[in-house]
């Protein structure tokens, strides 16, 4: 039913403790904030507290008198050098890109964008002091909801009005499919504005030496944010340094090039002091780019046996107020998912970015892909409940068979592997499938008023970003490709220098067990290097699930060609010609029992004394890898939730997750990966929104209004692996967004399937308790308004 | 500025400090402790939690002056020659990925295994929800608790 790919030493699927742990749990990290440097500078913001006003007056000069205040800047006094923070994705030949200086000089287009900074000796005396800074502001009307931003009468965010772009993509006679269907389902589903909320807050620190800068920041783009602040904002590339030193997750949301860290540098070089910001979460939560806040509208043509004839998409997504680094590309790695793991013949995508005056959206876990499963899997439970049969059994009767594989999708992806039945199965078997459909019919038919929901989800995502060519077909402004570096250390250990950028991934733990597979050297002789573009100097840094995929088949291609330069030295020692030779587990090796160790060869390399004729005398090798294709993880999740009818509270009951994400390196940090996903696709779909006011300004400002599961809120999930392996040499397809991408309409599905019997179907996200009550009052024709509740 | 006198992984320290200074930053920012750092400004996130004589606080939400006379034990001081045995239990569960909430999340379960060295995994969650992580799902976080509970850390 599954195949397993055997791992060909032992350390590949090895539930190895992480390397990363001994400083974590011990309190020795370099969190950026924890930096301090001689003479070093604090800054503070001061924020537009409107979210649309022209700035008719900046007074700074009150603040820098005070005590302590070095330095007081206005947007204005940088308004030569700041420039304008990039967007590399623009995605449409006409897409409109507005001007976005890290500090406004004419006008504010959101609560929370900076106007003015303070530079003090200290945190709390900068702090102090953004009080004395005067603003005038005259208000302009907000731009508040996509749905009326293109109104002809809507206010308008920028001068050229509300519409970044619309990309559009179709295959197949989408007319075809609809005419005379005998089903066709339409829905329209709200991807609620989150916060990513990464547990660290944003820090940077700039410092310049001479012409040189160094900046520590909590980024997972070290190498990306170099090329950027090089490219736009005219310092010259081989004078910066970027360090991201141990970096408190990022889910996304340090996916980015921020106006404080821009600013950070210039102001560290006009007042050649080392200067550091560190946000607090109420400043976080307004100006860390948000995630999702998209409008879906969905529409799918069936047979009457459920087969899907076709399938068309229309999205609204808000940009916010600018465009950010992929802000205008997040709706576009969606576009390719909505047909999930079914087969189709038509599909179309029209999707419209819009400007209001809110935070910009950018990357957040999943990043287009969420939303897409989410459409697909709740329309799939519609397309059942329609013809009366099981969820599971309508996506069985669609989805692409095992034998099948390599498969072309509707979208023109080539999906390498999967086996979807084998995952389903093991799921149904895990989760109890049959005995809890039972024990729901049970209890409908005894009218209990607390239901049981059932819910499926069975996506399929594309990761490992992303092969160049694909990239630049999308006008994405980067290759997709990653580079890993060996050096072979005369004592026979190794470091290895990644392109990649952990921020809790745990790859100073998963490249050591590659690594040490490929050279055949112990797991603890492997030191991983990362994150600082002086020691690692190429890359293109962690999202999209990429790391492994890419920056792992990097490693391999590395330690090929460390393995080819030592071979041609081992045959010397071993006085026999190098096609003779052969390599496994660490040793080189000729017939009759002769043979060198890989560590035996690196002193030999090293000492040079008896190279071979003109053999450079190193064994390090670096290498680059630019993937042929996206890897494809997929899986099959349940949910079952108990819903009050009574109180409208949602208690997950059961969770269970089977997912095939190709060949395993540390199961330990697969199923922490998969956990924390779906902990956190659970809390888009019960708890998480940010909410604005009617006048623009965020609610949602701390975690005591922006609702984080808590471990008392959330069950224990069970969680197994089916293994289709992926087309590459380490059978790998990633796992960091797999959970959240699965598990939002698992949750969604089954509080529906919860209250379908009472006509109830659909629950605008977050499913929370008043929600839920609402649509069930509404449903049952009482008194409560539809607001926010049932569809 | 105010005088005070407290011990911080058992090394006392007497200090005059503005009155409005949090624990947290006279722990990082006065005495260099960078093992506790700061997640949010509402003390909802439990990152910056540790021990004042004995019982958890979240350091944010105390002043330093609060803390004068009192025994500190943050996420530096709490190895004694080897590590206790949260830390290995977080370490061997993988119960740690950024790592960001990891010492307030040791500090408050081992105030929570103080109080009840024996926990289910309902009171290692309800006893742990004021600490907040994000990248784990809390799955490996209760197996961590519930493994250093078997090896004695509460008693």
């Amino acid at each position: 039913m599954t195949t397993t790919a055997q791992p060909p030493t032992a350390e590949l699927g090895k539930a190895r403790r992480r390397k990363e742990d001994a400083r974590l749990v011990t309190g020795q990290t370099t969190w950026t904030d924890n930096l301090v440097l001689p003479g070093m500078l604090h800054l503070a913001f001061v924020r537009s507290p409107y979210a649309h006003a022209r700035i008719t007056s900046v007074d700074v000069s009150a603040a820098r008198s005070l005590p302590g205040v070095v330095a007081a800047f206005s947007g204005a006094d940088f308004a030569e050098e700041q420039g304008s923070l990039p967007c590399a994705w623009p995605v449409t030949p006409d897409i409109v890109i507005p001007a976005h200086p890290p500090m406004a000089v004419e006008e504010v287009r959101y609560v929370g964008e900076a106007v003015a900074v303070v530079v003090a000796r200290d945190r709390y005396t900068a702090a102090d002091a953004l009080a004395s800074i005067d603003v005038g502001y005259d208000p302009l009307e907000p731009v508040l909801d996509m749905r009326t931003a293109l109104d002809e009468n809507s206010p308008k965010v920028h001068e050229s009005g509300n519409k970044s772009y619309e990309w559009v993509f179709a295959n197949g006679d989408l007319d075809a499919a609809f005419r005379d269907a005998p089903v066709v389902i339409e829905r329209n589903y709200r991807q609620q504005r989150l916060i990513p909320c990464a547990m660290e807050p944003r820090a940077v620190v700039s410092s310049w030496i001479g012409d040189d800068v160094t900046l520590w920041s909590a980024t997972q783009i070290p190498h990306v944010l170099r090329f950027a602040i090089a490219a736009f904002f005219g310092i010259p590339e081989q004078s910066i340094r970027v360090i991201a030193p141990d970096v408190g997750g990022g889910f996304g949301s340090k996916l980015q090039v921020t106006a404080e860290e821009v600013l950070a540098v210039l102001i560290s070089r006009r007042l050649g002091k080392p200067v550091k910001w560190t946000e607090s979460r109420s400043e976080g939560n307004m100006t860390v780019h948000h995630g999702r806040d998209q409008w879906q509208r969905i529409r799918l043509a069936a047979d009457s046996d459920g087969g899907i004839r076709g399938l068309s998409v229309d999205l609204l997504a808000d940009m916010g107020a600018y465009l950010m680094l992929v802000t205008p590309g997040v709706p576009l790695l969606g576009a390719f998912m909505y047909p999930g793991i079914y087969k189709m013949d038509a599909y179309s995508f029209r999707c419209t970015g819009i400007f209001t005056t809110k935070m910009p959206t950018d990357a957040y876990r999943g990043a287009g892909r969420p939303e897409a499963t989410f459409a697909i899997e709740r329309i799939m439970d519609e397309l059942a409940a329609e013809l009366g049969v099981d969820p599971l059994e309508v996506r069985e009767r669609n989805w692409i068979k095992h034998e099948e594989f390599p498969y072309t999708t509707v979208c023109g992806l080539t999906y390498d592997s999967g086996n979807y039945e084998a995952a389903t199965a093991r799921a149904k078997e895990l989760f109890g499938y049959e005995d809890l459909k039972a024990e729901q019919a049970e209890r409908n038919a005894r009218g209990d008023s607390v239901r049981l929901g059932i819910g499926v989800s069975t996506f399929t995502e594309m990761c490992g970003l992303a092969p160049s060519r694909v990239l630049g077909s999308l006008s994405y402004g980067a290759g997709g490709w990653e580079h890993a570096a060996i050096r072979m250390l005369p004592t026979g250990k190794v470091e290895v220098v990644t392109g990649s950028s952990a921020h809790g991934q745990g790859h100073e733990t998963a490249w050591s067990q590659i690594v040490a597979d490929q050279l055949g050297v112990p797991f603890e002789d492997i030191r991983v290097l990362h994150g600082d573009t002086q020691v690692a100097p190429k890359g293109m840094d962690t999202y999209g699930s990429r790391s492994l995929a890419v920056g792992g088949m990097a490693l391999v291609g590395a330690c090929d060609k460390v393995i080819a330069k030592a071979k041609v030295i081992a045959s010397a020692m071993l006085e026999a010609p190098p096609e003779s030779v052969e390599f496994a587990a660490g040793k080189f090796s000729v017939g009759g029992g002769k043979e060198v160790s890989i560590q035996e060869v690196s002193l030999a390399t090293f000492a040079a004394h008896n190279l071979p004729e003109g053999v450079e005398p190193s064994l390090d090798s670096d290498y680059t890898y630019d993937p042929d294709n996206f890897s494809f993880p997929h899986g099959t999740h349940l949910c079952a939730t108990e819903v009050d009818t009574e109180t409208g509270m949602v208690k997950i009951r059961s969770y269970v997750a089977v997912d095939d994400i190709g060949q395993v390196v540390n199961p330990l940090i697969v199923d922490g990966q998969v956990h924390g996903g779906i902990a956190q696709g659970i809390g888009q779909a019960l708890y998480e929104e940010a909410v604005y006011d009617d006048a623009g300004n965020l609610l949602t400002t701390t975690l005591a209004d922006y609702l984080l599961p808590s471990a008392a809120d959330l069950p224990s999930f069970v969680t197994d692996r089916t293994v289709s392996p992926a087309a590459n040499r380490l059978g790998v397809k990633g796992v960091g967004e797999a959970g959240t991408i699965a598990s939002t309409p698992a949750v969604v599905n089954a509080i529906v399937d919860a209250l379908r019997p009472l006509g109830i179907r659909d629950i605008t996200m977050p499913c929370t308790p008043e929600r839920v009550w609402r649509a069930i009052e509404t449903a049952r024709g009482g008194a409560a308004s539809s607001n926010g509740g049932a569809a | 500025m105010t005088q005070i006198n407290i011990t911080v992984d058992g090394v006392t320290y007497v200090d005059q400090v503005e009155p409005r200074l949090l624990l947290v930053h006279y722990l990082r920012d006065v005495l260099g402790k960078t093992g506790t750092p700061i997640g949010c400004d509402t003390s909802n996130c439990g990152t910056c939690t540790v021990l004042m004589d004995g019982v958890s606080v979240k350091s944010c939400s105390v002043l330093a002056v609060q803390a004068d006379g009192t025994e500190i034990t943050t996420i530096e001081g709490l190895a004694n020659g080897e590590w206790h045995p949260l830390q290995k239990a977080f370490h061997e569960e993988h119960a740690l990925q950024c790592g960001y909430c990891t010492p307030g999340m040791i500090l408050a379960s081992a105030d929570l295994l103080r109080d009840n060295p024996h926990p289910t995994d309902e009171q290692i969650r309800d006893g742990l929800e004021g600490n907040l992580c994000r990248c784990t799902g809390y799955e490996h976080i209760v197996r961590a608790v519930r493994r250093a509970a078997q090896a004695g850390a509460g008693q």
